[in-house]
């Protein structure tokens, strides 16, 4: 049986683009950013997933307002990235696994979840950053990826204990799968920021360190937040933590964190990064 | 208990700013090909008028103001687009909206890390 070995969260900044693509690995400003990410890409090629679902939210490149939906999952043989309209570099297509995939949206719709699925989808920065941060050589690694779409671009969004919820029935699909294989969930987005109105330029370093603690030990202490709350307390696309739940709901088994990070500004973003192992 | 109170500075992108918006978010969404940013440079008047936009929509794409592209129905994700084309990254666009300059915007946000 398929079998989660942790769950990873990442910030998908895209100006993370271009640095990666202007290799500014000890820039001052970037060093203490991607110093957290070289200990978990040790972790992946000893541990070697073979799989990776990345929660994120589509920034408008494969979806428009014509069709927004609340969750989508990818079943596609090859994901692509595309140009976004502001200059990050475009960079070679993603593995996909879709006949796993398939397995994911039978388990999930029969548990309630209906999701939106896609056999064609294009991947943008808030999957290819990630990506790109712990799987460096991607295109060489022998990863598989689902994407996993929670709209974080028009309200309403999904609540925190919905996302949470959808973790779980994740979860579960995951390891009902009947293939030994080692999946990774990644969730990423976050933390505290916000790109637009007034309050532009919003960070809540306190209430970003207790997503980053509370995340691991005791995450139902969200679950009856608001999306009104996350909004408030970690600016409008600050609630991308949702996704950060979503991750943590799919980890069933003895949580243990192995490391993290937590650095700002990134950009505009407080950048936080956590490499949990979901134990037996 | 349910605390739904505006949160000052900042517009909920809901259903009535997507219905609003959709002839400008539309506009931002095509500027996603080259060709499309293209043509929107050689005739912006035109281009606008292609996608439907209304006057308001217009003026605070002339303008470049993004406070006034939010009231005009826009979504930042879409804006940002829009941005892209001039060379304006999301720190530009912080400083644009809180009458800052860049600098003084970048010293805003580390100071968040105090």
């Amino acid at each position: 049986m398929a079998r989660i070995v942790g769950g990873l969260t990442s910030s998908h900044i895209p100006a993370i683009g271009n640095a990666i693509a202007n290799k500014k690995f000890d820039d001052p400003y970037w060093k203490p950013f991607f110093d957290g990410y070289p200990p978990v890409r040790d972790w992946l090629a000893e541990v070697k997933p073979d799989i990776a679902v990345i929660i994120y939210n589509d920034h408008g490149l494969n979806f428009f307002l014509d069709k927004q939906p609340t969750f989508a999952i990818g079943a596609a043989p090859e994901y692509h990235n595309q140009d976004e309209g502001w200059g990050i570099p475009t960079i070679a297509p993603f593995k996909g696994a879709p006949e796993f995939s398939w397995h994911l949206i039978n388990s999930l719709v029969h548990d309630d979840f209906d999701m939106v699925t896609c056999q064609e989808m294009a991947v943008d920065h808030g999957f290819t950053m990630p990506m790109q941060l712990f799987w460096p050589d991607y295109a060489q690694a022998n990863i598989k990826t689902v994407p996993l779409v929670v709209n974080t671009v028009q309200h309403p969004l999904p609540s925190p204990k919905r996302c949470y919820r959808m973790g779980q029935a994740l979860g579960k699909a995951i390891e009902s799968y009947p293939e030994d294989l080692k999946v990774v969930v990644v969730g990423t987005g976050g933390l505290s920021h916000q790109l637009d109105g007034e309050r532009a330029g919003f960070i809540n370093k306190e209430f970003d360190q207790i997503c980053m603690a509370k995340i691991v030990d005791d995450p139902e202490y969200f679950l009856d937040m608001s999306i009104h709350d996350m909004v408030r307390l970690a600016g409008a696309q600050g609630a991308e933590f949702i996704m950060w739940l979503t991750m943590r709901g799919a980890l069933t088994g003895n949580v243990k964190q192995l490391y993290s990070n937590y650095h700002l500004p990134i950009s505009n973003t407080a950048a936080g990064m956590l490499c949990l192992k979901n134990g037996a | 208990m349910i605390n739904e109170a505006p949160i000052e500075g900042t517009v909920m992108f809901d259903g009535v700013q997507a219905m609003k918006g959709y002839a400008l978010n539309k506009m931002c969404y095509s500027f996603n090909k080259k060709e499309n940013r293209d043509s929107f440079l050689a005739d912006e008047e035109a281009y606008m008028s292609a996608y439907g936009l209304n006057e308001q929509q217009k003026q605070a794409i002339r303008d470049k103001v993004v406070l006034n592209l939010l009231a005009a129905g826009g979504n930042i994700y879409y804006l940002a687009k829009f941005a892209g084309i001039f060379g304006l990254n999301v720190q530009d666009v912080g400083a644009q909206q809180t009458g800052m300059t860049v600098e003084e915007f970048k010293e805003k946000l580390l100071r968040a890390g105090d």
